[in-house]
């Protein structure tokens, strides 16, 4: 239908003629709306920030401490599949504009299985954490009792358990919107000249990579020094 | 005869044959408008009934009708419905969709399907809010703001009402989202920024408000129950956590809130003032950069929320001052709009009078807020029947008011006929008295040290409470009537054409009245400003056919 649409024209006392802008077909308001979609995830993340960053400055040397414990190796082999899963995304764009559709749904492909391979290493590095009793629920994380973690740590990794939740949240949802993309490409809906729904899939790929080059070094890296590269 | 808009419709899946299945996937944004009315109201009318329930319970001191714990959860009601589901979503949601692309001579929003699934978002919110009702815990009793600790401790469905307040949150980004790219993308050819009607700026300013402010209260409600359910620390002090951050969190959100309430309504009245004073409006340029500026400012505020929450005083200071800030954009609006007034052939219709009366009470509600943005006057009226009063003046008596003069402005417009004059006018009268009557004595009742949210109270404050009671009848009384109006006037009204009050602006150059499906016949060029009058008559003229000027 977006395909067939053909803009109106309005005219001017005067004669001349000006093209009006539809809703339909508009790629620029498509990508437009897109990026402010975005900005609502950067606020998002950008409050709990806010949070972990107040009381990383009640609690500095308990937060040193808490990242000093989480799993450096397992961490940096995320970010770099992230960053990699950050260029297929791209590139499979790159190619759809391209014109080479077959391996722009390579590059996605490619991309899903990046995905997965993050989720797979956050759940083991969330059930190493299980089995060494850090994590929500449990008595560390808890007040008042004997396995008590300081309020700095409980707090470290209350915000810790929540926002690389969310994150991997958003990697779920990340994964089904290429699997709905890559149904769209086969049924013909999105092509080398109509490709804005591509376009934005890449741009929330982006920012979730984007929010985990963030996310990373604030809870990995500053207890890094004291850490080593091991932990759960 | 002509097709409206009630004839035929676009859908988002497929072409149902039914009538009601027409308007359930509808994609035209003057259907969807329509049905966020219906559903928005009927919630209204139920928070009027809480608040209704709440006032007979305060006719006299001591136990009336309902207990203690019934009453926390009725002003929970009161408030979650009437800021989540009428008043937040309100103005844009309703006109924002009705009106808007037509002012700017769009055929519809940028995103029509998006629209529509964001008005089912709505609904599914709004369900969930209700849907803990029917539940064995009972509705939320922490307040519409869950302030921490409370929140996390009580026993009852807060759950229900934060995931509710969140999916709605997201319909009103949604809502922002779509309107921002329909203002960037689909003005009509020649209509610049500052060509635009003010009501387009209103709603353009919300809409940043809607989609910079939202996601944080959404997280915060996120975390508000991670923090409930998963006890992650962080509002609890038992952990090391702080109730107070919720606060902020809260209100970094919710006071930009009140902003986005407000500016859409701001948006109408400068529609209305120049229309019914047949003048063009004055000072243009600083109504529409005032909108912006309060928008701005209005993150800058929360602060006052918590002077006595535990705060730094130099942050009290800071935040009094930028709150004193806000005034200022206020009050250049409101000079603008006395100002229009000035030598203008004023034309008492009901939009007026109801724009009218809104400078007198939103005047007194702003100029309230005033005082207890004052950091010492603020120690001794925060929590006060003080504060409720200065709120409800400021929304009740600003945002609401104009809702309904949009309501009498607009309707000619959406059903093409027109409401009895003289009965609305008396509807105005009932209400205007009443209002004042419930809310006023507020202000004495607060100052002398009536708390809000209190189920019962000291003997001495009966008698403001007992005025209040007779207002709040009175009110009522008017606002069955006015909707009463509405609907005679809907079904029995003349039929009066596209533009009866002589307006200007492009949502009264329509073919057909009510206006078709895909509005202007053609899209038309813009040279001219919004509100061009000429020894009161409207200077640019329309052939409808064609949408060339003929003037």
């Amino acid at each position: 239908m977006a395909h067939e649409y053909i803009p109106e024209i309005s005219t001017d006392r005067d004669g001349n003629e000006h093209v009006v802008q539809g809703w339909q077909d508009d790629f620029y308001g498509g990508k437009l709306g897109f990026w402010l979609f975005m900005f609502t995830e950067v606020l998002m993340f950008g409050a709990m920030f806010l949070v972990l960053t107040y009381y990383n400055m009640l609690h500095p040397a308990d937060f040193v401490t808490a990242s000093a414990s989480l799993n450096r190796f397992l961490g940096g082999t995320n970010t770099v599949i992230l960053l990699v899963s950050a260029l297929t995304m791209g590139l499979s764009l790159l190619k759809m504009r391209a014109g080479d559709v077959k391996g722009a749904k390579l590059m996605i492909w490619a991309t899903i299985i990046l995905a997965l391979m993050f989720l797979s290493i956050k759940a083991v590095e969330w059930t190493a954490e299980y089995n060494h009793g850090v994590f929500l629920g449990l008595d560390a994380l808890q007040s008042g009792n004997a396995h008590s973690k300081p309020f700095g740590e409980i707090l470290f990794f209350g915000m810790y358990f929540t926002m690389t939740g969310i994150h991997g949240f958003h990697i779920i949802i990340g994964i089904g919107l290429m699997v709905w993309l890559l149904k769209r490409i086969n049924a013909g809906k999105v092509s080398p000249e109509h490709h804005i729904l591509h376009w934005n899939i890449a741009l929330y790929w982006d920012i979730v990579h984007l929010i985990w080059v963030f996310v990373f070094p604030y809870f990995y890296m500053i207890g890094a020094a004291s850490g080593g590269t091991g932990g759960h | 005869m002509s097709k409206s808009y009630f004839d035929e419709t676009h859908c988002a899946i497929g072409h149902p044959k039914s009538t009601f299945m027409q308007w359930m996937l509808t994609v035209d944004h003057k259907r969807i408008g329509l049905m966020y009315a219906a559903v928005m109201f009927t919630f209204f009318f139920i928070a009027v009934s809480t608040a209704l329930l709440m006032r007979f319970e305060l006719f006299a001191p001591g136990q009336q009708f309902i207990d203690g714990d019934t009453f926390n959860q009725a002003f929970t009601l009161h408030g979650v419905i009437m800021i989540f589901l009428f008043i937040v979503p309100g103005i844009p949601a309703v006109f924002g969709n009705i009106v808007m692309p037509l002012m700017i001579g769009a055929k519809d929003v940028s995103f029509p399907r998006l629209n529509w699934f964001t008005f089912w978002l709505y609904i599914f919110g709004s369900a969930i809010a209700i849907a803990s009702l029917f539940t064995d815990a009972g509705f939320a009793d922490t307040g519409w703001t869950f302030y921490a600790p409370y929140s996390l401790n009580t026993g009852t469905n807060v759950i229900f009402t934060l995931v509710a307040a969140f999916v709605l949150g997201m319909a009103s980004i949604l809502t922002g989202l779509n309107f921002l790219v329909t203002i960037h993308r689909l003005r009509a050819p020649g209509m610049t920024f500052f060509k635009m009607p003010l009501f387009v700026w209103g709603i353009y300013a919300t809409a940043w408000i809607q989609l910079l402010a939202t996601p944080v209260v959404g997280i915060t409600l996120i975390l508000a129950i991670m923090e409930k359910y998963f006890g992650i620390g962080i509002f609890d002090p038992s952990k090391g956590g702080d109730p107070v951050l919720f606060e902020h969190l809260f209100w970094i959100y919710s006071h930009p809130a009140v902003y986005l309430m407000i500016l859409p309504a701001f948006g109408i009245m400068s529609e209305i003032i120049p229309v019914f004073s047949r003048r063009e409006i004055f000072g243009y340029r600083t109504i529409a950069l005032s909108s912006a500026s309060i928008a701005g400012i209005g993150y800058l505020v929360w602060g006052h929320h918590l002077y006595t929450s535990g705060m730094a005083d130099i942050a009290k200071t800071v935040f009094s001052l930028l709150t004193f800030f806000v005034a200022i954009p206020t009050g250049i609006k409101f000079y603008d709009w006395i100002a229009t007034m000035y030598k203008g052939k004023i034309i008492l219709s009901t939009p007026m009078l109801w724009a009218m009366g809104t400078i007198i009470t939103f005047a007194i509600g702003g100029l309230t807020g005033v005082t207890i943005a004052m950091i010492g006057v603020d120690i001794h009226l925060q929590d006060t029947y003080y504060t409720v009063a200065h709120f409800h003046y400021a929304m009740l008596g600003g945002v609401v008011f104009l809702f309904f003069a949009g309501m009498h402005y607009w309707f000619p417009l959406v059903t093409g006929k027109m409401y009895d004059e003289s009965k609305a006018k008396i509807a105005f009268y009932m209400q205007f008295v009443g209002f004042n009557l419930l809310w006023f004595p507020m202000f004495i009742a607060g100052f002398l040290g009536m708390p809000r949210r209190y189920f019962d109270y000291l003997p001495e404050f009966q008698i403001y409470h007992q005025f209040s009671f007779f207002g709040a009848l009175l009110f009522i009384a008017g606002l069955v009537f006015m909707f009463w109006v509405f609907y005679k006037g809907w079904t029995k009204g003349e039929k009066v054409g596209p533009n009866p009050w002589h307006a200007t602006t492009l949502e009264w150059h329509m073919p057909t009245s009510p206006p078709p499906l895909e509005n202007h016949s053609k899209v038309p060029y813009v040279d001219f400003d919004p509100y061009e009058y000429h020894h009161g008559e409207p200077v640019v003229k329309f052939d409808y056919e064609t949408m060339r000027r003929i003037d």
